[in-house]
This record gives structure tokens, C-alpha cells and sequence, in this order.
């Protein structure tokens, strides 16, 4: 194996995939191979590093020099001062402040320092195209490990006893889910890899695939051998072309070692997997509507029981894990249950991704351990809210989960916390909101999400989130009546308890979780027809001040006439003309356009 | 019209190879549209009698899922993401713009076959919010004010 003196890792996440990073890896090699250096430096395409806003990301190895936002033009500069004379280039590394001065590494940027690795360990590290770096890492040990040393059953039971809790949503504990499904006796059964990650703002699980392929194909393998599994399958979306395309080369490579399909380590234990493209439905992140939809038909849901341990896939029994869920594995096994349980709280152990975004300073993907406080997230990892603006609300859990007020942002994270206070876990994206978003907006966008999303199988989803969304429909543009608020919590409380799966059940949280914390938000859209974050045009005024300089470049735009004055004096809009377009207030130069 | 038969040689291909396998429908139909770009009726009723289905079974399928399109799509899709993290930083006005400039509701064609405007579901790419895709290419941290621009470069 060649040894190189440097390494250029260069994220090749989406993320940065997206702003340029491929030329920046092709302008590297030819810039090296130009100065001579190909037998020196390696560059190295890996996963995402979570700083996706200061993308595209560059770090330079032995140093761990963090370069961001980096242009293919910089990279001449890169090549010629760090790799070739050892000098770091300071006005390209990563500064947290505007007027800082410093070498930049992983280690003392303040987005990363109260962050624990363990799911994404190593994204941003390896190259996720070379199964020998991830071997290097200690892949596939822990697989070596169950297979040769341990039972199935005390592969169960260390993962029944790390805690470990499903990270895709609900939070039911991994090993029992194994335990059911090893329980269950039949000639064949499925070991099932949920990536169907259709949550709005979450990418933690494609970050994973991109990143570390490896582990979860590893984890899958270990849940195979526990439960009694020969087959497994990854349903994963269609969206995620990166993901889909690095899976299938660490499935090729896999199998090429020996790590996948027949007696592998040279046991009796064969296993191997296969991809499943999802095409674009929500609710195949539901386990019943996703296997349906590998089975090849719609993807609805069914009732349970039977549970998908008992009767799953192809009438088989079937366990199915989610992406991060899968990506502890190895390292349970590895470092046994009591290393898994040292971190994190006693009811929710290890730690939890969030994809960080919206009004946030630093956008991207974090891993703490439970028990943070949001607080913590949000100010020090995330790094506040940009433009001086105020601090409203964090959603997380996406279109399953709840708006969460200033108030309660000293709550530790937790599955049962987050519960607790109307939202939930869910798969992790976490949604900032300053200010100038209007809550009851936000309600009405994510049930148009969920109607949109509902396949129509049961009444109370099909209906009954259409209904709501028509009364916030009519609340947002100032139709609202008396009785609206009342009427959607009676309405969204017997969704809850009636709609047959998790899409329906959890659809009404957003609107309930916005009428609990920002209920005056409610009541000034339904009683004084008005939207305290000035975001609902519908309910808006727009008034000119006394800044206005008579340019009547405002006339000019207006596209119902409804402006009027004389040239070089104070303006006037018409309010029953007005179509509260806004294009008035984009033109103004003078800033005398407010809206109210 | 050679190239009209190749299409269908090769679905006929996809059909084959999928069609003893547990749950190959879904591949089969991800692959036609593949091919055709869409999954007409016509093509559903191929797929139907390959694989030993019933039209609307697959018609079910096809239909459920948002992927599949049972008309062409233009030549370039414009999709702009509609997630959370887009949508709270403004999106929708992205959005809007691009039908204004283009003149066509979200998800129509416009009357040349050149564009199709989608609102689609989280792209994935949330640290660049608010984005729009156009075909493969990514623009993010957009403003409603670029979109005219960036349309220039795809009419000329």
C-alpha cells in the first residue's frame, strides 16, 4: 500500500456535490499531478462533513486544515502554498467570525466541538467508494465478531441492552424488535433497511449512505445473523442518485470480499442484500406501506398486529431498522452495550443526528448526545440566527412533529421529553423559525404536505386532514371564523386516535403544537384579520411613509393601479385596490413601503 | 421509427429480466419511464401483459406514486424544493416567479415542450436553501430575481 504524506479530503455530499465539489477534486489531481506531488498527496473524495453551510468543504491532512467555501480557482493556491511549501492558506480556512484570525481544524471550530461522532463517524473521513478504508477503520470487526464469537441471541441481548432506540421515529427499542422477529419460526426471513427518508429537512440517513455505506450493509448483516435472516433489502428513495449509486458499489465490493452472500468468515451464516428504489411517496417510510411498495404494489399501510416480526414481507417475517438505527450497530458490538450506555440519558441512550436548517447561522448535519439541550444546538453548534432577528420556534420531527417556543428550549433532548411537550423525536431534522414566519402558515404548509401525502386507505387521514387544512386555508388568507381554533384541536385530537398508521396519527401535530405555544397567533389571524409576522399577504396592508420621494417608480409596477400621486410627492396606496402583491415595496429604493 | 422500436425492444428486455422476480413491477415501471420518460397507458398495458397483471393493477402503481408521470415531462424539469428548510426561507416565492416567467401552472409543460415546473419534496440539499433543480444541475441560495437569468441560459 502506497503512502502519501498528505491527504485532501473533499466532501462529495450532496450538499457539496451540488456547489462544485467534483471539479474541485479533478482541479486538485491535475494541479498535483502538474507540481509533482501524485506520489505525496492523495486526494480523497468522502461524505458528508455536516457543515454543509460553509460548502464546499476541503480539509488538508497531517494539519487538519479546514478550508470553506472553496472555488476551483482557489485551488491553484491550495496546491502551490500548503501542499507544496507547508504554508497554510489563511484567507481561505474556515472562520467562525467575520474578523477572526485562526487555524482552522475540526477539532476547534465551535460547530464541532460539543458534537459526538458515532453514527457519522466516519463520514468526511473515509472514502466511501473503498472498502478498504473502511476495513482500515475497523470495518467489518464487529460483523466478524458476532458471526465467530457470539450467539445470535447474545447479539440480541447486547443490543437489547446498549438501549438502542429506533432513530426513524417513534423510538421503540431496537432489540426487541430483533427479539420478535428472531422469535418468529419460518423458512425464510427478511432483514429490512428503511431509507425512504422523506421527512422535509432531514438528510442524516443520506449523509450515512453517501458517507459509510459500509456500516450499514455491516449492521444489516449482524441484524441478519440475530434474527435468522438470509436476505436483505435497502428500500431507499429515488431522490438520493449519490446514495443509491455508492451503496451499490459497497454492496459489489462486499460481496467480492466475501462479506456478503455465501458462508461468510467461513460460517455457516450467508447473507446478501439488494436495493429497492423508492418513487416518491411519504408514506412508504410507514414499514407496512414500504413493504408493499418492495412487493411492487402501492404503498399503503396495513393494520398491525399482524406485526411485520410475525407476518412482514412477502408473508414472511420481517424486521425493519432505520438507516442511522443500523449505522450504532457495529459499534455495540464492538464496544459492548455498557460503552453504548455511558452515553446519552438512561431512556434514551447514544446519541441522535439533527439536520440543522432554516434560520440558522450553520446549516447541517450535527451529532450530540441525547439529553442536549436544544438550546445548546441551536446557540452554540448552530450558532444563533442569522440577521439579528428574533428567535421564534424550532420544528422538529418534521410533518409528524411539533413547533417547540423559546420557552421550552432548556428541555434535554429526549424521545419521551420531546413527546411530552407535543412534538417528537422523529428522524431528526430540526427547522429554526425567526420572527418573520407566521406559525399558523407553517401549520397550513405542513398539513398541505400531509394531505398531499396521504394515500387515501383510511378516513380520518384522508378526510379529516383535509378538512383542517381547509380552515387553515381560510384562517391564513383572513376568512377565519370563531370557533376554528376549537374545531381543529376537537378534529385533530380524533385523527390521533383513529387514523390506522403513523402518518395519519401524528398528522395533526404541527397544527396542535402551533395552537398550544402561539395561540394568540391564531386568534389575531381569526379575530382582528391580522398576521403578526407580516407574512400572510392576504392580510397585510401595505402604507407608504413619509420617506417616500414622490419616484413613482412604485405606479409603474403596480399592477391594479392602485398607487396614485404626483411626481416628486408623498404617494398613496388604495386599499381596496390593492392586490398586496408586494411588487410596490420590492421597487422602492427609499425603503418607504412597510407593510402592516 | 427505428428508434420508436428500440424503445419498445428494450422494454420488452426490462420485462424479461424482472419478470419472475418477487416484487418487479416497480423496477419495471421505474425502468420504462426510464426509457420513454413516461408511462403512458399504452406502455401500462405492455408492462400489464408481460409481467401477468392486470392493467389496473399496474395503473394502480403507476399512479400512486409520484415519480411516474403518465405524460411527457418537457425538456428541462424545473424543480423547486418545497421542504421545510426552503420554505421557510422563501421558496414558494421562487416558486411563484417561475411561473410568472414561464406562464404555466406548477407541474404543466410549457406549449413548446421546453420546460415543466415541479414543486417538489425536499431535495436533500438544505444548507443551500432555498433551491431549484433544472434537470441535474443544482442552484441554491436562490432569490426570486435570478430566476430570469437562469432561464436565459436554457432558452438560448
Amino acid at each position: 500500500m502506497d503512502l502519501f504524506r498528505a491527504h485532501v479530503l473533499v466532501c462529495g455530499g450532496t450538499g457539496c456535490s451540488s456547489s462544485g465539489s467534483a471539479e474541485l477534486i479533478k482541479r486538485f489531481e491535475e494541479q498535483i499531478a502538474k507540481n509533482g506531488l501524485d506520489k505525496e498527496v492523495k486526494v480523497v473524495r468522502t461524505g458528508c462533513f455536516g457543515l454543509c453551510e460553509a460548502g464546499p468543504v476541503v480539509i488538508v491532512y497531517p494539519e487538519g486544515t479546514f478550508y470553506s467555501r472553496i472555488k476551483v480557482d482557489d485551488v491553484d493556491e491550495i496546491v502551490s502554498e500548503h501542499l507544496l511549501k507547508g504554508r497554510i492558506v489563511q484567507h481561505l480556512i474556515y472562520k467562525e467570525k467575520a474578523d477572526e484570525e485562526q487555524h482552522s481544524t475540526l477539532e476547534n471550530i465551535d460547530f464541532y466541538r460539543p458534537q459526538l461522532r458515532l453514527a457519522l463517524r466516519n463520514c468526511g473521513r473515509i472514502d466511501p467508494e473503498n472498502i478498504d478504508e473502511y476495513i482500515a477503520f475497523d470495518g467489518y470487526r464487529a460483523l466478524g465478531k458476532a458471526l465467530t464469537e457470539m450467539t445470535p441471541q447474545q447479539v440480541i441481548d447486547e443490543v437489547l441492552k446498549s438501549g438502542l432506540r429506533g432513530r426513524g421515529g417513534a423510538g421503540f427499542p431496537t432489540g426487541k424488535k430483533w427479539q420478535f422477529a428472531a422469535a418468529s419460526k419460518a423458512d425464510q426471513k427478511y432483514m429490512v433497511c428503511n431509507a425512504d427518508e422523506g421527512d422535509p429537512g432531514a438528510f442524516m440517513d443520506r449523509s450515512v449512505l453517501e458517507g459509510d455505506p459500509h456500516a450499514v450493509l455491516e449492521a444489516m448483516a449482524i441484524g441478519g445473523y440475530a434474527i435468522g435472516a438470509s436476505v436483505g433489502y435497502i428500500y431507499v428513495r429515488a431522490e438520493y442518485p449519490i446514495a443509491v449509486k455508492r451503496l451499490q458499489i459497497a454492496i459489489d465490493q462486499a460481496r467480492e470480499y466475501g462479506l456478503l452472500g455465501e458462508h461468510i468468515f467461513g460460517t455457516d451464516f450467508s447473507f446478501d442484500i439488494f436495493i429497492r428504489l423508492g418513487a416518491g411517496a411519504f408514506v412508504c417510510g410507514e414499514e407496512t406501506a414500504l413493504m408493499h411498495s418492495i412487493e411492487g404494489g402501492r404503498g399503503e399501510p396495513k393494520p398491525k398486529p399482524p406485526f411485520p416480526a410475525v407476518r412482514g414481507l412477502f408473508d414472511k417475517p420481517t424486521n425493519i431498522n432505520n438507516v442511522e438505527t443500523l449505522a450504532n450497530i457495529p459499534q455495540i458490538i464492538l464496544n459492548g452495550a455498557d460503552w453504548f450506555t455511558s452515553i446519552g440519558t438512561p431512556k434514551s441512550t447514544g446519541t441522535k443526528v439533527f439536520a440543522l436548517g432554516g434560520k440558522i447561522n450553520n446549516t447541517g448535519l450535527v451529532e450530540v448526545p441525547m439529553g442536549t439541550k436544544l438550546r445548546d444546538i441551536i446557540y452554540n453548534i448552530g450558532g444563533g440566527i442569522p440577521n439579528g432577528k428574533a428567535f421564534k420556534a424550532v420544528q422538529t420531527g418534521g410533518p409528524s412533529g411539533g413547533c417547540i417556543p423559546a420557552s421550552q428550549l432548556d428541555i434535554p433532548i429526549e424521545y419521551d421529553t420531546l413527546t411530552a411537550i407535543g412534538s417528537m423525536m422523529g428522524s431528526g431534522g430540526m427547522i429554526v423559525m425567526d420572527e418573520d414566519n407566521c406559525m399558523v402558515d407553517i401549520a397550513r404548509f405542513f398539513l398541505d404536505f400531509t394531505v398531499d401525502e396521504s394515500c387515501g386507505k383510511c378516513t380520518p387521514c384522508r378526510i379529516g386532514t383535509k378538512r383542517m387544512l381547509e380552515i387553515l386555508e381560510r384562517i391564513v388568507e383572513g376568512k377565519g371564523e370563531p370557533g376554528d381554533i376549537e374545531k381543529l384541536e376537537t378534529l385533530g385530537k380524533n385523527i390521533k386516535e383513529t387514523a390506522l398508521c403513523g402518518l395519519g396519527q401524528t398528522a395533526p401535530n404541527p397544527v396542535l403544537s402551533t395552537i398550544k405555544y402561539f395561540r394568540d397567533e391564531y386568534e389575531a389571524h381569526i379575530y382582528e384579520k391580522r398576521c403578526p409576522a407580516h407574512h400572510c399577504q392576504k392580510l397585510l396592508n401595505y402604507v407608504i411613509t413619509g420617506k417616500c420621494r414622490g419616484c413613482t417608480a412604485c405606479t409603474k409596477v403596480c399592477p391594479a393601479g392602485a398607487i396614485s400621486g404626483t411626481v416628486k410627492e408623498q404617494h398613496k396606496i388604495d386599499t381596496t385596490k390593492c392586490l398586496k402583491c408586494g411588487a410596490c415595496m420590492e421597487k422602492c429604493r427609499f425603503g418607504a413601503i412597510e407593510k402592516h | 421509427m427505428s428508434n420508436h422500436n428500440e424503445k419498445y425492444e428494450k422494454l420488452a428486455s426490462v420485462i424479461e429480466e424482472h419478470r419472475t422476480q418477487k416484487g418487479g413491477l416497480m423496477p419495471v415501471l421505474q425502468e420504462a419511464q426510464a426509457i420513454f420518460g413516461c408511462v403512458p397507458v399504452d406502455v401500462q398495458e405492455i408492462i400489464a401483459e408481460g409481467m401477468g397483471k392486470t392493467l389496473s393493477e399496474v395503473y394502480g402503481v403507476a399512479t400512486f406514486y409520484s415519480q411516474f408521470s403518465l405524460e411527457p415531462k418537457g425538456q428541462y424539469v424545473c424543480g423547486v424544493c418545497l421542504g421545510t428548510a426552503c420554505y421557510v426561507k422563501g421558496s414558494q416565492k421562487v416558486l411563484d416567479k417561475l411561473v410568472e416567467e414561464l406562464q404555466i401552472d406548477v407541474g404543466r409543460t410549457t406549449a413548446d415542450g421546453k420546460f415543466t415546473i415541479q414543486a417538489t419534496r425536499c431535495l436533500g440539499a438544505c444548507g443551500l436553501a432555498p433551491v431549484m433543480m433544472i434537470n441535474d444541475e443544482v442552484y441554491g441560495r436562490l432569490t426570486p430575481d435570478e430566476i430570469p437569468g437562469i432561464l436565459a441560459t436554457y432558452k438560448a
